[in-house]
């Protein structure tokens, strides 16, 4: 699975996409604090330069405390429908 | 899901001025789920804040916003309260906002048990001004007129609201997210004066003087030496008196300020 | 309106209860307050008086908090007041000064007192003129009225509400230990029958309403909060939208234009009371509890036929200094004289405005005391 550090939403947000799931990191909010990396139980997050990005989205397990945690309203968790 | 909170915010006001790592993101987050989870409608919202980093939070929420002056938030809030008394009235206030220059207005409004709720943003330290030592600076902490050490020792805002007569009181923390979103909840539902302190990180004025390496190792103490209220019981006494509780400290109800305002003036209308 | 609500007819007030009395007929439903002689009473006659009207009185835990409900409950969209004395006045300067940049309309009511400091809380004094012009901090503009009588602190009550409601702006009625104590036979009037102003509410819609664009005077509309405009109030300098702005332009455009919104209504603000003025050699400028022994000053020397006249200032600021100008342009006018129970504080001005055209003169007690008729009388035999 490829990193995604896109910051254009998949879809309408707050609507379920199909598929595995999203994490969605806008990279013009992300200060880079790094929260969100530390906190994710399964590692999917990674620092890249100053910015959070993914790494390994098939680990996802949906927690969605790297968004819960994000104080910059920069990473958005689209969960896998079904 | 993805929340969404773009529709709670006035979102060509961000990104908001806070520093990495800074937890007031996290609550602000945290208190628009909140309202959204209470399904309260935009124009029956009003969010006040005094002066600080907390107190900017208003100008990024698309609700009825008052950004006062440091320390009077509650005033202000009582006077809006008293008058309209069908908005929800939330005030958003740092440490410093909350109880030193504002410690009066603080414990009068827990006195009166007003129908608003505060949230405190406790990181501990005036942040923006530059790192000057706060009320709940802790004891021997250093901060930019603490060179040798704070000389004080912290409120314990808990303590401090309950013995002052709010009829509700509850902590979480920027690391327990879920706890936060629950109890800013129940502290808007509550009838009555609602107190919730978050205890957060500033990284920029308190972690740097303080030999935190960052806001993830700050954090990391939240998550590793906060209890859960009730659970402090089953630890042993000396593992106790280390930990911060977190969670609901008190619940009550008694008499609500405006009601009993509304109250009189239907008495005193009704005379003749 | 009948019954306990409104009495109307003759009655003997003093000062401080035609304050309160006068604030219910201008429409104050919200009052804020904390116990200070010699501001006292009006606070406990509206704690019994404004829940008949169903309105609300809140006694504070100090004059910070009181000013900050009092502004607070206006934005909610209420008439709204506060009264209090020197110590207290000095306390809510920091928030009179976010009532003016976010434009916030209340009335402010100072019953002076000696000062500085505690000074004296029984015995009055006028030395919070500056005070009420210049304290709280940076550049802003102002209101501020003094009454002479309990008849007029009751006009000049509803005149305050109505200036604030009409300007956007906080105003100050200054009285004095005097006038808020002295008892007078009034004539209360029927409720219907005076004249009130209502602050303009938008015409727009929400999605259009910007809660600081200035219009034709100045004087943006006032959307109360909780009724579907959703606008951000703050103390930082803003632009039109409300929301905070480091734009020097912007700025600049801002504070211009809240200084204009005042300044050019002068004609509407600005009024005093002339006495024997037509040919007066020798002018009295005096204004609350002093206009009193000036006015009997005047009476008793014009008995004499010397040619005295009283200038009364009903507002002090901003100073009216067009008339005054007028005045000592005249060519029979020779003099001015400037009793006052402070250190000069008016002299300072009528020297500015009218010193150049004709001679100015201070005549100032610092003791607590009235300036009685006779020394106004010695005070000009002398010079």
């Amino acid at each position: 699975m490829k990193a995604e550090t896109t910051k254009e939403a998949p879809k309408k947000k707050g609507k379920k996409v199909k598929g595995p799931p999203q994490i969605v990191v806008n990279t013009a909010f992300c200060k880079g604090c790094g929260i969100c990396v530390e906190f994710c139980p399964k590692n999917v997050l990674a620092m890249k330069g100053a910015k959070a990005v993914v790494i390994a989205l098939d680990e996802c397990i949906e927690c969605m405390f790297c968004e819960l945690r994000c104080p910059d309203f920069a990473i958005a968790v689209y969960p896998a429908e079904g | 899901m993805a929340f969404d909170y773009d529709q709670y915010l006035r979102v060509d006001r961000l990104p908001h001025i806070w520093c990495p790592g800074c937890g007031h993101g996290i609550i602000f987050k945290a208190l628009l789920r909140s309202i959204h989870g209470l399904e309260i409608d935009k124009n029956d919202l009003m969010l006040v804040s005094g002066i600080g980093c907390a107190s900017r939070l208003p100008g990024y929420a698309d609700f009825n916003t008052l950004h006062t002056t440091h320390g009077r938030a509650l005033p202000f809030a009582t006077g809006i309260k008293v008058m309209k008394a069908n908005l929800h009235v939330i005030v958003t206030s740092g440490d410093g906002d909350a109880v030193a220059i504002g410690g009066n207005h603080f414990i009068h409004t827990c006195r009166r048990n007003i129908d608003m709720t505060l949230i405190v943003f406790n990181n501990s330290i005036y942040g923006m001004n530059g790192g000057q030592v706060s009320p709940t600076t802790p004891y021997g902490s250093f901060a930019s007129t603490a060179p040798w050490g704070n000389l004080s020792v912290h409120f314990d805002f808990m303590k401090l609201a309950q013995g002052a007569g709010a009829t509700f009181v509850a902590r979480a923390t920027t690391y327990h997210v879920k706890l936060l979103e629950k109890v800013i909840t129940q502290a808007i539902a509550h009838k009555g004066f609602s107190v919730v302190e978050v205890l957060e990180d500033c990284p920029t004025a308190y972690g740097r003087r303080n030999k935190m390496r960052g806001p993830v190792q700050m954090m990391k103490f939240w998550k590793d030496n906060c209890v859960m209220i009730d659970a402090l019981d089953k630890l042993p006494l000396e593992e106790a008196k280390e930990k911060i509780p977190i969670g609901i400290f008190c619940q009550t109800t008694r008499q609500e300020f405006t009601d009993e305002q509304h109250q009189v003036a239907q008495r005193a209308m009704g005379e003749e | 309106m009948s019954g306990p609500k409104f009495k109307s007819g003759l009655r003997l007030m003093s000062g401080n209860e035609a304050v309160a009395e006068a604030a219910l007929y201008a429409g104050c439903r919200f009052f804020a307050g904390y116990p200070i002689t010699p501001s006292t009473e009006i606070a406990e006659v509206l704690s019994k008086r404004l829940p008949q009207v169903g309105g609300f009185f809140l006694q504070m835990e100090d004059e910070i908090a009181s000013m900050a409900a009092t502004l607070g409950a206006s934005l909610a969209g209420a008439k709204s007041m506060t009264a209090t004395s020197g110590p207290g006045f000095s306390l809510k300067q920091e928030n009179i000064g976010y009532g003016c940049i976010a434009e916030i309309p209340c009335v402010v009511v100072n019953v002076q007192r000696g000062g500085p400091s505690t000074g004296i809380p029984t015995g009055p004094m006028q030395g919070d003129i500056m005070q009420a012009r210049w304290g709280t901090h940076g550049d802003h503009p102002v209101i501020v009225l003094y009454p002479d009588g309990v008849e007029d602190a009751f006009w000049e009550t509803i005149r305050a509400f109505n200036l604030a409601e009409r300007y956007r702006t906080p105003v100050i009625l200054l009285t004095d230990e005097v006038i808020g104590h002295m008892r007078e036979r009034m004539f209360l009037p029927k409720p219907g029958t005076v004249s009130i102003y209502n602050r303009r509410k938008p015409r727009r819609i929400p999605e259009k309403y910007y809660p600081y664009q200035g219009g034709t005077q100045d004087v943006p509309t006032m959307a109360p909060y909780g009724e579907g405009y959703r606008f951000h109030v703050t103390g930082l300098f803003h632009d039109r939208t409300g929301f905070p702005t480091n734009e020097p332009a912007e700025i600049d455009a801002e504070m211009r234009r809240l200084l204009r919104k005042i300044s050019r209504a002068y004609n509407d603000i600005v009024k005093w009371e002339e006495l024997f003025m037509d040919d007066a050699e020798e002018v009295i400028v005096a204004f609350g509890c002093t206009a009193r022994s000036a006015r009997a000053a005047v009476k008793r020397l014009r008995a004499r036929d010397r040619k005295v006249g009283l200038f009364r200032l009903k507002t002090v600021w901003p100073f009216p200094e067009r008339a005054l100008i007028k005045i000592a342009k005249r060519a029979h006018v020779k003099k001015m004289l400037v009793p006052e129970m402070n250190n000069g504080q008016v002299l300072f001005e009528v020297e500015r405005v009218a010193g150049r055209y004709c001679d100015v003169e201070g005549l100032q007690r610092l003791d607590s005391e009235m300036i009685t008729p006779r020394q106004i009388i010695r005070a000009l035999r002398e010079n």
